[in-house]
């Protein structure tokens, strides 16, 4: 689709006026304008987002939720206003299922700890994909290892979807306590079909954790129209800062879970016999909060929606569309992942030469791109590779970014043939 | 005659991919050769290194096999090349001149004992730029220390 077909569709999105409003996206590396590829590593900032965290450490900072002053108080509003913010954006029923964590990472190893080691009965197993994130892996080796959990895993079609069949196998005993599973593939881009997904896991008596560390950036993510009952994703790939994540849960299965960590802030009352939990969902938030990262994440948030989600989805099909397009017609080129609903990041490995070189020589003409295992060496394995490098779109990311990142493949294949 | 790659050159310099695409010493070597191996889990670079030592010391041969990026196998190659008829003791001090070399793009040892070896060794200077593929061009020097130590295993540092 065209820039101009786009701006068809979303009247008001303009790439360019976006990108304006990304002070890093003037730099230059290596003496030639930034083209950034890596988005779905970590995204850029919005000058909105720069400014709400300068503006409350310039002008209104303090310790949230103890001090009895006026820029506590202050401070307090602003960082709980972020929790309104994300549970409108997740469509979650109440506030009070938003528990902030320091990342997606983090959220998981919360609901592992307070969900699989405190309320699953141990005689279940949990249920993952072969094309989870490391972070939605380890946890649940952990609690395996540690509970003796059976965990098992669903297979991919060589598409890169999630196999159907394979995964209603896997529910069929009855057995599975937890379905954790991506919403969106960092590797292959694949969408999962969530709503399918927690359909499945729910009639097969099980519970459903999504990890929508890159979906929720690339597509509206309602948790109750999903049927979720955990969905967790991250600040700094929503064009939000490092240092904040986000677990959404059911409120009753919040207030069945016990602490994860203990310290301040989560507790109602304590001696030294001991202590009464905070309510939901301070509870699982000990010690001082991420405050200037949640007035951050609530910016970019609003900012997010400011844009459209829709509008950015829009844009990423078409980057996407055409990144697939033009990345197949150079010889040599292959490309993982052949999902029919997916996301902007584009995988793929240049048969004469090692996705770490692949990188290093398109930052040699100033394109960043991810090489290595993404987190996700498992999936290397099943997709025969050692690593493979990606390209990953995002809302400021034009055309003409995917037409270099081609060329200089284009170069790359020449230097090594 | 202009070339097209000045830019990609400097790094990937010719002898880079000439020993990235047919490296040399490619190869086992049966006992009682010392081997060890050597593993980046980061990138899932992979080398085996062998040295078969005469007279006790002397490195009679080295040979190597794995897989992973053009950094990391000529590296490895040139490595095998260059620590031949060295012994152990020589083939330590000029691994730990190479790491200087790489981690900081200088070469103080380079008007040493080792001159003309580490002249051999510079183009791989370049990735000290990328401090995360350090460990590639390192990787096989580890193996090989470890395999004159006697260790089974190494991992780049």
């Amino acid at each position: 689709m065209s820039q101009a077909a786009i701006a068809m569709v979303h009247p008001g999105f303009d790439v360019f006026a976006i990108r304006r409003e990304f002070p890093i996206l003037a730099e230059s590396v290596r003496g030639k304008p930034l083209i950034y590829l890596d988005s779905a590593a970590s995204a850029q900032k919005p000058r909105a987002v720069i400014e709400a965290m300068v503006q409350a450490m310039e002008h209104q900072y303090a310790n949230v939720h103890r001090g009895l002053h006026w820029m506590s108080e202050r401070t307090t509003e602003a960082f709980e206003t972020a929790r309104d913010a994300v549970a409108r954006f997740l469509n979650a029923p109440s506030r009070e299922e938003i528990v902030f964590t320091k990342n997606a990472t983090e959220a998981i190893n919360l609901v592992a700890h307070a969900y699989g080691r405190g309320v699953m009965d141990p005689a279940k197993a949990v249920l993952i994909s072969a094309m989870e994130h490391h972070a939605n892996i380890i946890p649940w080796q952990m609690l395996r290892d540690e509970r003796g959990i059976e965990l098992r895993v669903c297979p991919i079609t060589a598409e890169g979807e999630l196999d159907w069949a394979g995964f209603e196998r896997l529910l069929a005993d009855g057995r599975v306590g937890l379905v954790a599973i991506t919403h969106m593939s960092n590797v292959l881009g694949t969408v999962t079909p969530a709503e399918r997904i927690a359909r499945a896991a729910h009639d097969a008596g099980a519970l459903v954790l999504f990890d929508g560390s890159q979906a929720a950036v690339h597509r509206r993510v309602d948790v109750q129209a999903i049927g979720a009952d955990f969905y967790v994703f991250t600040g700094h790939k929503l064009y939000g800062p490092t240092g904040i994540g986000v677990l959404w849960a059911r409120a009753e299965l919040l207030e069945r879970m016990p602490p994860f960590l203990g310290g301040g802030d989560m507790i109602s009352s304590v001696s030294f016999e001991k202590a009464e939990w905070a309510r939901i969902p301070h509870k699982f938030e000990a010690g001082t909060p991420p405050i200037l990262e949640g007035i951050g994440l609530a910016a970019a948030i609003a900012w997010v929606e400011r844009v459209g989600l829709e509008a950015i989805e829009e844009h990423e099909r078409a980057l996407t569309d055409f990144a697939l397009a033009r990345l197949s017609a150079i010889e040599g080129v292959r490309i993982f992942g052949r999902a029919q609903d997916r996301g902007g990041v584009v995988t793929f490995a240049l048969d004469r030469a090692h996705a770490h070189d692949v990188a290093t020589l398109l930052d040699r003409q100033g394109i960043a791109v991810r090489a290595g295992h993404h987190c996700a060496e498992p999936l290397m394995r099943v997709l025969g590779v050692d690593s493979t490098a990606r390209a990953s779109f995002a809302a400021y990311t034009t055309r003409a970014e995917i037409d270099a990142l081609a060329e200089a493949l284009e170069r790359v294949r020449r230097f090594f043939a | 005659m202009t070339d097209a790659f000045a830019d990609l050159r400097d790094l990937y310099q010719e002898v880079i991919l000439d020993h990235g695409r047919h490296p040399r010493n490619f190869r086992r070597l049966g006992p009682p050769a010392r081997h060890a191996k050597g593993d980046n889990p980061m990138c899932g670079d992979r080398v085996e290194v062998w040295v078969r030592l005469e007279e006790g010391e002397r490195i009679a041969e080295a040979a190597f096999e794995g897989r992973g990026c053009a950094i990391s196998i000529a590296s490895a190659s040139l490595m095998t090349e260059t620590v031949r008829g060295k012994s152990a003791k020589q083939a330590r001090a000029l691994a730990d001149a190479f790491r200087t070399l790489v981690r900081t793009g200088r070469c103080p040892m380079c008007g040493g004992v080792h001159a003309e070896d580490l002249e051999r060794l510079r183009p791989l200077s370049g990735v000290a730029e990328y401090p995360s593929r350090v460990k590639c061009a390192t990787l096989a020097w580890h193996a090989l220390e470890a395999a004159l130590a006697g260790e089974a295993t190494a991992t780049s540092a």
